[in-house]
């Protein structure tokens, strides 16, 4: 027991000289295109990943108060929305006509059984992720209250 | 223990080494990443809704993930701890240790993992090693798995090893080795300029086989010798054109008695077919499926959440308001069943209209418009129906070994559910919207055992009003008010929920769930609880007080049931 928590903290030291980065994962899209999400970031540009499901209210509330400011955000910072739904089977159908229904302007991923999720440490939805124009991630959000909008524009603003 | 000890000297050495070379430039630490949840809860006596108080009165469920992750190569840890596990926690998590610990290296082309994993083929109705650490639900492989990927759009995967079964401070992994391959084409990757094609075909197919060492089971007069490699296969096609896609699925097994089907002979099939539509403003999704004797574990005597090899999702849209998601909520019946789902979703817009206009057309527009609103309305309507199989059933040997014929596709006479449900949200302005729902629901108590006071079919109408003020920056206000009627079971019931926060670090919750229409007086109670919580980006902690309802608990459309309680729980996550 001794050598493992002696072992974590090495670890844990080692690994905290490190900002958290993106890890490669290969998921589809919601039009069935294989996506490697490593190249999703560091482009030059931030990007907000947001986990979703379609049985999450929050998670939904937030993606679509998350629109009407997304066209400003896009001018001001040139930012890119990508919202991973971690939807089963059971419900991973109802993602595509969802997201067309109500007109989500994202580029919308599915993460079926968790592997981008567990990657990304995701215990529960919503979780957001701010990645700044590096591939670094600089903010993170595990809720969605309504008004976290704003401080999503604070975080975007300090990149 | 050896691997154990091989990872942890993985773990040690890798960053060290790494530490070591700290003077060169361009040297890449690796990084770590990890997250800790913990739930704890005190129990407190109350008769009037039948909490109990274990003898160590509190609980304790926590565990940590550790990722250590350089370029391609990445190992990780998790540590799992019950002291003891929270009530109505399934009887296999005990104690505390290393419960997954894996080492994986990957590439665009290549991707290898040894120890555990988790992993689905097609839409997991052969094979799904899965978790759902809060309701108690995982099983982890262990082993080796491989991924290959020869030339862009074709993907090979070799699996090989055991399921989690059991934690008593350390792993236990179920008796039988599974073993799985599978192909995926996707022939749009074959070409650069195919990628972006109207057509997007993708086809797959698996082998899965269980192997478990086997004796005789004897029925009625017979000595059967039970197969000790059990085989099945799927294929599976998804197409896009356009707006539209279509995937379907089929799913073989041969002959594999066990616990769930009563030990006959039969072989299984399943079949999973889904077609959608949509367009901006418009969707449409139809979903059918027909699984007959299709439990697969690997070990054959096992029940309910031991063990699955493969997933059956439910056919009912997975609900999410307190008194539609736990009261009763669908579970597939293992044993076979028939239904199907449709959906559409439409968002109604505001029409243009000239100003001035005038005439019939005009002031129709206006009162369309005056209905929608300035942000314009969506709707939802979703219908999903379930019965048993199509089938009669054998007797004398003939029922023994094989059990029963199916007729057709189609529905058996046995009722299991009827979900129909509509839902209405509008935004009234930017600072308050509102969304109605109404349920119905036949639900069969006694192919999906939710509650233990009626058996039968429960014939339900509920309404749910969910309204969202924001009142000023950074505070708002979510106030839920739903009722359920029925005249069966315990009668009607009624919750009232408040939420306000304060964004983005605080909120605070009441919430109230009256079973006002129960036919016993002394059994109408108030099941009131409060929360306060406070999150601070990854770091979430909720402090709750009250009582709780028996009942079922779902996250993502997985459920189990949970017995009344009475006191505070303590809930954190966090991740770095």
């Amino acid at each position: 027991m001794k050598k493992l928590i002696l072992a974590l903290a090495i670890v844990f030291s080692a690994g905290m000289l490190t900002a958290q980065t993106i890890p490669n994962v290969q998921l589809k899209d919601a039009s069935g295109k294989t996506v490697n999400t490593a190249d999703l970031v560091g482009k030059g540009k931030p990007v907000i990943i947001s986990f979703w499901a379609t049985w999450c209210s929050p998670c939904k509330r937030e993606l679509n108060n998350y629109t009407e400011y997304y066209e400003d955000w896009q001018d001001e910072f040139g930012v890119e929305l990508i919202a991973v739904s971690v939807d089963d089977q059971r419900t991973a159908n109802r993602v595509a006509p969802y997201i067309n229904s109500v007109e989500w302007p994202y580029t919308i991923l599915l993460d079926p059984n968790r592997d981008f999720g567990r990657a990304m440490q995701v215990n529960n939805v919503p979780h957001t992720f701010l990645v700044d124009a590096e591939g670094n991630v600089v903010w993170q959000n595990n809720n969605y209250s309504d008004g976290d909008e704003e401080e999503m524009y604070e975080q975007l603003s300090k990149l | 223990m050896k691997t154990l000890r091989f990872l942890i000297t993985t773990l040690m050495l890798a960053p060290l080494a790494v530490l070591g070379q700290f003077g060169g430039q361009n040297s890449d630490p690796g990084s770590v990443t990890g997250n800790v949840s913990l739930i704890w809860q005190s129990y407190a006596e109350d008769s009037l809704i039948g909490a109990q108080v274990p003898p160590e009165q509190s609980a304790l469920n926590a565990w940590a993930n550790l990722i250590y992750t350089k370029g391609n190569f990445s190992a990780g840890v998790r540590y799992e701890a019950y002291q003891n596990a929270l009530l109505g926690y399934p009887g296999r998590f005990k104690g505390q240790g290393i419960a997954y610990r894996f080492a994986r290296y990957r590439t665009d082309q290549y991707d290898v993992t040894i120890g555990n994993f988790y992993d689905q083929l097609g839409s997991g109705l052969i094979f799904r090693s899965y978790e759902e650490r809060y309701l108690g639900v995982d099983n982890a492989m262990d082993g080796l798995r491989v991924v290959f990927r020869p030339i862009n759009g074709i993907q090979l995967k070799g699996i090989y090893g055991r399921q989690r079964l059991d934690f008593d401070s350390r792993l236990i992994n179920g008796e039988g080795v599974v073993r799985a391959a599978d192909a995926e084409v996707n022939f749009n990757q074959f070409k650069e300029d195919w990628a972006s094609k109207k057509l997007q075909v993708t086809l797959g197919g698996s082998f899965v086989s269980r192997f478990q060492t086997g004796s005789q089971i004897e029925k009625d007069t017979l000595v059967l010798e039970v197969p000790e490699n059990v085989a099945a296969y799927a294929g599976r096609a998804n197409i896009y054109y356009g707006n539209w896609n279509l995937y379907a699925e089929y799913v073989r097994k041969i002959n594999d008695p066990n616990a769930d089907n009563d030990y006959i002979y039969r072989e299984g099939e399943g079949i999973f077919a889904n077609l959608s539509y949509s367009k901006p403003g418009f969707g449409f999704n139809l979903n059918g499926k027909m699984v007959d004797n299709m439990s697969f574990r690997s070990d054959r005597d096992l029940l309910l959440f031991d063990a699955p090899i493969n997933f059956i999702p439910a056919i009912t849209k997975v609900h999410t308001y307190n008194l539609a998601a736990t009261l009763y909520p669908y579970a597939t019946v293992i044993d076979g069943e028939t239904g199907f789902n449709v959906e559409v979703f439409k968002k109604f817009k505001r029409k243009d209209l000239p100003e001035g206009a005038t005439g019939f057309g005009a002031s129709m527009k206006r009162f369309y418009n005056a209905i929608v609103g300035k942000y314009g309305t969506n709707v939802t309507v979703n219908f999903a129906a379930a019965n048993n199989i199509d089938t009669t059933g054998f007797s004398g040997v003939e029922g023994a070994v094989q059990g029963y014929r199916r007729n057709s596709l189609g529905f058996g006479d046995e009722k299991f559910v009827r979900d129909l449900n509509v839902e209405i949200s509008r935004k009234f302005s930017k600072n308050f919207k509102a969304k109605y729902t109404f349920y119905y629901l036949e639900f069969n108590t006694n192919t999906t055992p939710v509650t233990v006071d009626f058996k039968g079919i429960v014939y339900a109408n509920m309404h749910v009003l969910e309204l969202n003020n924001r009142l000023a920056k950074h505070h708002s206000l979510r106030t839920e008010l739903q009722t359920l009627f029925t005249e069966q079971d315990k009668g009607d019931w009624g919750t009232v929920l408040f939420e306000y926060s304060y964004s983005p670090h605080w909120f605070v919750s009441v919430m109230d769930q009256y079973n006002f229409g129960n036919e016993d007086p002394d059994a109408r109670v108030h099941y009131l609880f409060g929360t306060i919580g406070y999150i601070n980006g990854p770091h979430r902690l909720a402090v709750g007080y009250g009582k709780r309802r028996e009942g079922i608990f779902c996250v993502g459309g997985v459920c189990r049931a949970v017995p009344a309680s009475n006191g505070f729980e303590i809930t954190f996550t966090s991740s770095f």
